[in-house]
C-alpha cells in the first residue's frame, strides 16, 4: 500500500486504456506517453499493461506501507526517497516507511512512477485507469490509499529488475510530430494542405488529457461533417482555424474535420510538450 | 462506401454521408456479422452515423489484410447474425417545471404551449444514431422541426444527470452531470449509464426509444425503484 501525503499537480492511476467499451462512448484513457509508462513497467518486470502512477507537472509526496520496487520514468522531476536524490529509469527497493518525494521539473511533464506488479487500483470496464464518470476518482487526492502486491526484497536473487536504460537524450526530446493523413485530409485544397502543414505550432494553454489546442489559425474554414468517431491523437481542424489534438481522454465522436491522425509515439512525445512549447507536424505516409 | 486508414491501427469505414435509417441498418447488420466472427485481430468496434471505426491489431495484420477480411465479409450473404432484432425503449421523463427549467422560454418563443411541446417530444421514435460525448449520450435522430431550437450562446457549466434536453434539431438525455448547451425540458429517473453492471448501457446504437411523460410522483418511485435495482426499462422488440 502506498499513501498520498500530497497528492501533487494532478496525479491519475493509468494502465494501457479501456478498451471494449468505446461503441457506448467510453474514452479510452491511459498513459498518456506510454511509451514511457512502458518502460517503466519493462524495467521492473512488470506486465506491459501493469498500471502506473501518472505524475503532473508537480509530483506528490507518497508514503511507502510496504515494501517493493519502484521505478520512475519520463519527465525528470527531481525525485528523492527518503532525502536522497534517485534517478530515472533505475530501479530502486523500497520498504514501509520510506518516503517519495519530487521536486523541480526538468525536462517533459509527465513522469511514471511504476511498483512491482503494478497499482492494483479498481478494475472498472477492463481497466484500472482513473476517468471522471467511469472511476469513482479522476485524480489522486490527500490520504488516498493505492495497494499493490506487497514484494520481499532480496537484493541477492536474480528476480532483480532489469538494470537502467540509457536514456541521456530522451525519446521526447524532438519538436518534430509525425502524422498520417486523416479521414478529412482531402477535403482541403492542396494549398490548404500545404499551409496547415507549414505551420509551426504553439501548445496553448488548453491542454489536458482530453487533448491540446494550439494557439496558431492555419486555415479557416466552414466544412463540417456528420459525427463520426475520432480517437486518441486524431487532429481536428477546427472552423477558426486552430488545431485540436485529441489525448487519450478524448470523447469518442466528433463533427469537425479530422485532418491528421498521430502514431502512438507522437502522442507519446506531445504528451510531454508544456504551454508555449512549438512543434512541428511531419507527414508519413500509412501502410 | 469506402475503407481508409485511421492512424497506423485503424480503419475507418464510410457509407454515403447522409442520415438514413436505411444506412444504419446496413451498418448494423455489417456489425453483427463482424462481431460473431469473433475475431482476436478486431480490438474495438465505434460506429455512430454512416461511419464504423474498427480498431485491429497492427502488430499481426497490415491494413490490406483487414481490409480485404471485411470486404469478403460484408459481401457474405450466407452469415446471417442471430442478434439483428430491434428493439424500442420506453423511456420516463418528467417534463414538471421542476425539471424542465427551459420549457417556458421555449413555449413563448416557439409559440407553443408547453403541453404542445411536451406532446410533440412523446409523439416520435427516434433511432439512436450512435452514442458518443460523454458515456451513455445517445445521439438521437427524428426530433419534430416544429421543435428545432438553436442551442444556448453560453453552455451552463453544469446540467444534472437525467436532463432531457433540445439543441438545434437535436434531443438528448445527459447521463451525468456535465457540462451543456441545450435547453432543458425535463428528466428521467432512470440511469443510462452505470459502471456497476455487465452491459453499462443497454440501449445500443440502432436501437429505437421513445419518451413517456410521467408525473413528479412516478418519477419519485421510478428513482427509488431503479436505486434498489427493481425496476426495468420497458422495451418492446420488433423487427
Amino acid at each position: 500500500m502506498v499513501k498520498v501525503l500530497h497528492p501533487g499537480f494532478y496525479s491519475s492511476i493509468q494502465d494501457m486504456g479501456r478498451f471494449g467499451y468505446r461503441n457506448l462512448g467510453v474514452p479510452m484513457s491511459g498513459a498518456m506517453d506510454s511509451i514511457s509508462a512502458g518502460f517503466a513497467n519493462a524495467l521492473l518486470n512488470n506486465h506491459k499493461n501493469d498500471a502506473v502512477m501518472e505524475i503532473t507537472m508537480i509530483g506528490p509526496k507518497l508514503i511507502f506501507m510496504a515494501s517493493t520496487n519502484l521505478v520512475i520514468t519520463g519527465a525528470e522531476m527531481s525525485a528523492e526517497l527518503n532525502n536522497n536524490p534517485i534517478l530515472n529509469y533505475k530501479p530502486y527497493p523500497v520498504k514501509n516507511g520510506d518516503i517519495l518525494t519530487f521536486g523541480k521539473l526538468k525536462n517533459g511533464i509527465r513522469s511514471y512512477l511504476a511498483v512491482s506488479g503494478g497499482f492494483q487500483s479498481e478494475i472498472i470496464l477492463n481497466s484500472r485507469s482513473f476517468y471522471t464518470g467511469i472511476t469513482s476518482q479522476g485524480l489522486l487526492k490527500k490520504n488516498d490509499l493505492i495497494s499493490f502486491k506487497h514484494q520481499e526484497i532480496n537484493q541477492t536473487n536474480n528476480q532483480q529488475p532489469k538494470g537502467t536504460i540509457n536514456t541521456k537524450i530522451p525519446f521526447y526530446d524532438t519538436n518534430i510530430i509525425e502524422v498520417f493523413n486523416g479521414p478529412e485530409f482531402e477535403l482541403f485544397s492542396s494549398e490548404e494542405q500545404k499551409k496547415v502543414l507549414s505551420v509551426i505550432y504553439t501548445v496553448s494553454n488548453d491542454n489536458n488529457r482530453m487533448g491540446y489546442r494550439m494557439e496558431e489559425e492555419a486555415v479557416k474554414h466552414t466544412k463540417s461533417i456528420i459525427t463520426s468517431p475520432v480517437l486518441p491523437g486524431t487532429v481536428q481542424l477546427l472552423p477558426s482555424g486552430k488545431l485540436v489534438i485529441l489525448m487519450k481522454d478524448a470523447q469518442t465522436t466528433g463533427g469537425y474535420p479530422r485532418v491528421f491522425q498521430l502514431n502512438e509515439k507522437s502522442i507519446a512525445i506531445l504528451a510531454q510538450k508544456r504551454v508555449g512549447e512549438v512543434i512541428k507536424l511531419k507527414l508519413i505516409t500509412a501502410i | 462506401m469506402t475503407y481508409k486508414p485511421f492512424g497506423e491501427s485503424a480503419i475507418l469505414i464510410e457509407w454515403p454521408q447522409i442520415i438514413s435509417k436505411k444506412i444504419l441498418n446496413d451498418i448494423r447488420i455489417f456489425v453483427a456479422k463482424i462481431e460473431s466472427e469473433n475475431s482476436e485481430n478486431i480490438l474495438e468496434l465505434n460506429f455512430i452515423y454512416c461511419s464504423l471505426l474498427i480498431i485491429y491489431n497492427s502488430k499481426n495484420n497490415c491494413f490490406n489484410e483487414i481490409k480485404n477480411t471485411l470486404i469478403s465479409l460484408y459481401d457474405n450473404k450466407l452469415i446471417v447474425p442471430a442478434k439483428s432484432e430491434k428493439i424500442l425503449w420506453h423511456i420516463p421523463v418528467c417534463y414538471d417545471e421542476k425539471f424542465g427549467i427551459d420549457l417556458s422560454y421555449l413555449s413563448s418563443e416557439k409559440k407553443l404551449s408547453v403541453e404542445k411541446i411536451i406532446s410533440l417530444h412523446c409523439s416520435v421514435d427516434y433511432t439512436v444514431y450512435g452514442i458518443g460525448f460523454l458515456p451513455g449520450f445517445l445521439y438521437l435522430g427524428g426530433l419534430s422541426d416544429k421543435l428545432y431550437f438553436p442551442r444556448r450562446n453560453s453552455p451552463r457549466l453544469n446540467v444534472p444527470k437525467g436532463a432531457v434536453a433540445i439543441g438545434g434539431n437535436q434531443t438528448g438525455i445527459y447521463p451525468q452531470n456535465s457540462p451543456g448547451g441545450w435547453h432543458i425540458i425535463g428528466n428521467t429517473p432512470i440511469s443510462l449509464f452505470d459502471v456497476k453492471k455487465e452491459t453499462p448501457c443497454v440501449i445500443t446504437p440502432g436501437d429505437e426509444i421513445r419518451f413517456k411523460a410521467i408525473t413528479k410522483e412516478e418519477y419519485e418511485v421510478i428513482k427509488i425503484a431503479q436505486k434498489q435495482g427493481s425496476y426495468e426499462l420497458k422495451r418492446v422488440i420488433h423487427g
